[in-house]
């Protein structure tokens, strides 16, 4: 089994208007050789599931400066005023979600789950338009899975096999994204033998990484 | 003594032994500062690590090792490294603590909004609707008004956090706690009147017999 692929390959793999979700928590944990290159490539429409929109400058902030992004499912663009501008002008569709809720919906995704019941944005204007459910006395909302074409994880080390570890916050949305879309894409910063990342340290199995992308191109 | 700091030591007197907490970004973070000696608590933050840290001196600091408004910082003997899922588990099952979060405005019924003022300041609620509906106790920080105008009202005009009420209002005047009938006056600030609070407050608030002063120095 041969995971490893340059970074130039794997980009080639998305197409234009693709569902990408990227790993990352205000650019810590996100992975940047994949970002640089999809804007030299010039991916357009993309859709894009994250946790925020980094800053202009930084991570997933500079696909969005790029224009490249259509739409935007994020809990916080607040850091990334060109986000804002877009959206202001129509030109980006933007879906804010509150955090937790965006992590159980991409878990919900990978998991073969049907959904996500949650108190968090019942009365607010996240509850707008979706169902709520009584259980037990309780009032849920009912938040629907994400899955997306493509994940970019940001991992510490990988394996031969694809098994990953992560650093510290860095983790943040990777290791959950990794579960939820149909071509895995993992951007380490080390490349190591198998076995050198015991079983107890591994964090995403080899069998969710589809692709390790090299260290260099 | 600085507005924001009698807010700062006001909040840190509500920490207990051991408890798990989540300051949010600003003001909330310096009640780090004021704990009181040798009370220990553990704080959280959402994007993903449990005993967090000032940040170490002399360069030390690690780029995958940051709050969630993306600063260094550390990390205790003993923290963890969590995921999104596993942080917002952490926050929506009940096993936080305590919750301090600033606001823009807050009302009668206890209601909190703090995430967006539309068609002006749109920058996502990340985590604090998770936040606010998952915490034992959700302790908003704020100063008491904001350009000259009150942000305790009868009914909040921006669009809310949650509707679930929070546990204490803190402010640089007063501490207030709303209850079922209403926002309670528990505590002026040192050298600050009743009166003054009532004038300095467009909600209608109860007062009763015995109001105390908050006991900070």
């Amino acid at each position: 089994m041969h995971k490893a692929t340059s970074c130039t390959k794997a980009v080639e793999m998305i197409p234009d208007g693709a569902t990408l979700m990227i790993g990352g928590f205000l650019g810590i944990g996100t992975p940047k050789r994949m970002i640089e290159e999809i804007i030299r490539q010039g991916k357009k429409n993309l859709t894009v599931i994250a946790n925020d929109t980094g800053r202009p400058e930084v991570g997933i902030g500079k696909l969005v400066v790029a224009k490249l992004v259509k739409k935007v499912i994020a809990s916080h663009i607040g850091t990334n005023p060109e986000t804002q501008k877009q959206m202001i002008a129509g030109e980006l569709e933007v879906i804010l979600t509150p955090q937790g809720t965006l992590a159980e919906q991409i878990r919900a995704g990978g998991y073969g789950l049907g959904g996500v019941l949650t108190a968090t944005g019942i009365g607010t204007t996240v509850a707008e338009g979706k169902q709520t459910i009584e259980l037990q006395g309780k009032t849920y909302l009912i938040e629907l899975p994400l899955h997306a074409d493509f994940a970019l994880i940001a991992a510490h080390r990988a394996d031969y096999l694809g098994n990953l570890e992560y650093a510290l916050t860095a983790r943040n949305f990777n290791s959950v994204m990794a579960t939820s879309a149909d071509i895995v894409f993992a951007e380490p910063d080390h490349i190591v033998p198998v076995g050198v990342i015991p079983p107890d340290a591994v964090i995403t199995p080899f069998c969710c990484v589809d692709y390790i992308i090299e260290r260099s191109n | 003594m600085d507005e924001k700091v009698v807010i700062a030591k006001r909040v840190a007197l509500e920490m207990k032994e051991g408890s798990l907490v989540n300051l949010g970004i600003g003001l909330p973070t310096t009640v780090a500062n004021y704990l009181p000696a040798g009370l220990q608590v553990f704080f959280q933050s959402e994007n993903g690590i449990v005993g967090l840290a000032p940040a170490p001196e002399g360069g030390l600091t690690d780029p995958n090792l940051t709050d969630a408004g993306g600063g260094f910082v550390g990390a205790i003997p003993g923290a963890a490294s969590i995921d999104s899922s596993v942080s917002f588990g952490l926050i929506r099952g009940g096993h936080l603590d305590v919750t301090v979060l600033g606001g823009l405005e807050v009302d009668e019924l206890g209601h909190l909004a703090n995430w967006t003022v539309p068609g002006k300041m749109i920058p996502g609620m990340g985590g604090a609707m998770d936040l606010v509906s998952g915490a034992k106790q959700v302790i908003v920080a704020m100063q008491h008004s904001a350009k000259g105008k009150s942000k305790i009202l009868k009914r909040c005009t921006l669009p809310l956090t949650s509707v679930r009420r929070v546990s204490l209002i803190v402010t640089e005047l007063a501490v207030l706690e709303p209850t079922e009938a209403g926002l309670v006056l528990k505590e002026t600030a040192p050298g600050v009147t009743v009166e003054q609070v009532v004038a300095a407050t467009e909600a209608t608030l109860i007062i009763p017999e015995k109001v105390g002063v908050m006991p900070i120095a």
